[in-house]
């Protein structure tokens, strides 16, 4: 009998799964996954598991009904170590070898920390269940919250924190937080976001030290200043789980390269998610968007099945969406899509910049990206314009 | 219960039903002849899907996409899993009428 290997058990490999099933394939299926705990969706974990509004149980990604349609063996707390190429075998953790016919590999990205700083408790960062509980515990106490990183994650946890009642600051790098996602005009407004619910947001500095014995105490900057804190989240971005396919063939680079059809280098072998550096439009593009999580593995889980049949791969889809991001910050919602471009315009739509609004980017006249704040009747409306000059394009 | 006249709904447009003695907020769709009557609160979260994109049998959550059948409530993809109520409508001398022990809230929509 077949067997397909998913190596990866968050939102893309609980969806390759669930893709391999719709798609007919009725052979073994093995899921190898690194966390213990039953796959369950990160979206929440800035959001309403910080703020203790939901618990492990709200954001599971499976149910009894879906385990049942995926008949298959779950390997939970076990990481995948090595890939052999030519046998397609799976070494884990353990020891144990596991040989695959087709392999999906989802192992998404992990938060990026802070090089050469001491481990101190108190010092957080933000992927995980585990992470978000352990956060959550310190949150529970009164004290100063440092967020390290201007981002969504850094943005949503400051949110949070304050919610929660903390005196709150951000330290952002750049001049503006997002600003080479989302230009200077839209990094403008959202970091008002941030000062207009008293969170104090702290530019154009690096942070140099963490000062603590045991726990973390204050948190240095580039420019002489040393902020007090008692606790210290680090959102500085998330790098993709390669390391464990060297020697496996399997090219990597900010990645795994994989075609349009999420194939990599080795034969039967596809990648999607968070982990995926996917060719698009003659470039590279890894996403690690919610929504590209849930489309990326169903192009990847039909790509492998045609190997597998022997059929011609030309013949299947390939993964070319319009990015999509959203975030919850302060109690209002984000919505982002397309590429905008640092020197792209904005230009409003519907609504006012100060309060909920729709707007739009445009390069050389050009619809470039759609961005909008509680306006999502007028975002979606806009990002079907988006959308057909994406397709053009 | 009456819910509108069908006079006030126009094909591929969605009308959204929030009065204090309707339990729970409705969205209601004409395709061709056929009214469509739905809960308006995404099965996900609180969104509302009156503000989604309308195509042919399905509307799109406006928040994170997923797809529900109008006919039968059914999302297409996650983040949704559970399906959303749909509520049989009858159109009685022009109005449009559903019946109001299909509306009352459970516990999945109370979430
Ligand atoms: C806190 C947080 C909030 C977010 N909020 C939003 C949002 O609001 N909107 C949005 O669009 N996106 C959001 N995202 C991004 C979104 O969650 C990711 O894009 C998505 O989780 C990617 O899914 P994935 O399956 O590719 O990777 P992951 O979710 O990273 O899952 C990969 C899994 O593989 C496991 N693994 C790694 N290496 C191995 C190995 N060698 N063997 C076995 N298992 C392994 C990991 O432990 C992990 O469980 C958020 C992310 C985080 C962390």
């Amino acid at each position: 009998m077949t067997t397909i290997a998913v190596v990866g058990t968050g939102l893309a490999g609980v969806r390759a799964a669930e893709a391999l099933r719709a798609d007919g394939y009725d052979g073994r299926l093995v899921l190898v996954g690194e966390e213990a705990a039953q796959p369950y969706d990160r979206p929440p974990l800035s959001k309403q598991v910080l703020l203790g509004k939901c618990e492990s149980q709200d954001i599971a990604l499976t149910d009894d009904d879906l385990r049942a349609v995926l008949d298959a063996e779950w390997l939970l707390g076990t990481r995948a170590t090595a890939l052999d190429p030519a046998s397609r075998a799976l070494t884990l953790a353990d020891g144990r070898n596991l040989h695959a016919d087709g392999v999906v590999i989802a192992t998404g990205a992990r938060a990026r920390t802070l090089p050469g700083m001491p481990r101190l408790r108190g010092v957080h960062t933000l992927r995980t269940l585990d992470d978000a509980h352990r956060l959550r515990e310190d949150l529970s106490r009164p004290g100063r919250v440092v967020v390290v990183g201007g981002g969504f994650i850094g943005a949503e946890v400051a949110s949070s924190a304050r919610a929660l009642g903390h005196e709150v600051t951000i330290v952002e790098y750049e001049q503006k937080p997002l600003l080479r996602q989302l230009g200077p005009d839209a990094a403008g407004i959202l970091g008002r976001l941030h000062t207009d619910h008293g969170v104090a947001l702290v530019t154009g500095v690096a942070v140099t030290g963490l000062v603590g014995e045991d726990g973390v105490r204050a948190v240095e900057l580039s420019d002489g200043r040393s902020l007090p804190a008692d606790v210290v989240v680090v959102g500085v971005g998330a790098v993709p789980n390669t390391e464990w396919l060297t020697g496996s063939g399997v090219a990597c680079d900010n990645g795994v390269l994989t075609d349009e059809r999420c194939r990599t280098t080795v034969l039967g072998v596809v990648a999607a998610g968070d982990v995926a550096a996917y060719r698009c439009r003659g470039g590279r593009l890894r996403i690690e968007h919610w929504t590209n999580a849930r489309d990326m593995p169903v192009i990847a889980a039909g790509s492998l099945l045609a190997t597998l049949r022997g059929q011609d791969p030309t013949g299947q889809p390939v993964h070319d969406p319009l990015p999509y991001v959203w975030s919850d910050q302060y109690g209002v919602h984000l919505q982002i899509a397309g590429r905008p471009g640092v020197d792209d315009v904005l230009e409003l739509v519907s609504g006012s910049f100060d309060d909920s609004f729709a707007a739009v980017y445009r390069r050389d006249g050009e619809i470039s990206g759609v961005l909008a704040v509680d306006s999502p009747r007028e975002f979606g409306r806009l990002r079907r314009d988006l959308r057909s000059a994406w397709s053009i394009r | 219960m009456q819910l509108c006249p069908i006079a006030d709904l126009t094909p591929g447009v969605v009308t959204r039903i929030v009065r204090p003695d309707v339990p729970v907020p409705l969205a209601l769709v004409k395709v061709g002849e056929r009214v469509f009557c739905i809960d308006d609160t995404c099965s996900h979260e609180t969104a509302s899907l009156s503000d989604g994109w309308l195509d042919g049998h399905e509307i799109e959550c406006p928040l994170h996409e997923s797809r529900f059948d109008l006919r039968t409530g059914r999302p297409d993809c996650p983040p949704a899993r559970r399906p959303i109520r749909t509520h049989v409508v009858q159109v009685v001398d022009g109005m449009v009428c559903v019946d109001a022990t299909s509306l009352a809230p459970t516990a999945e929509t109370a979430r």
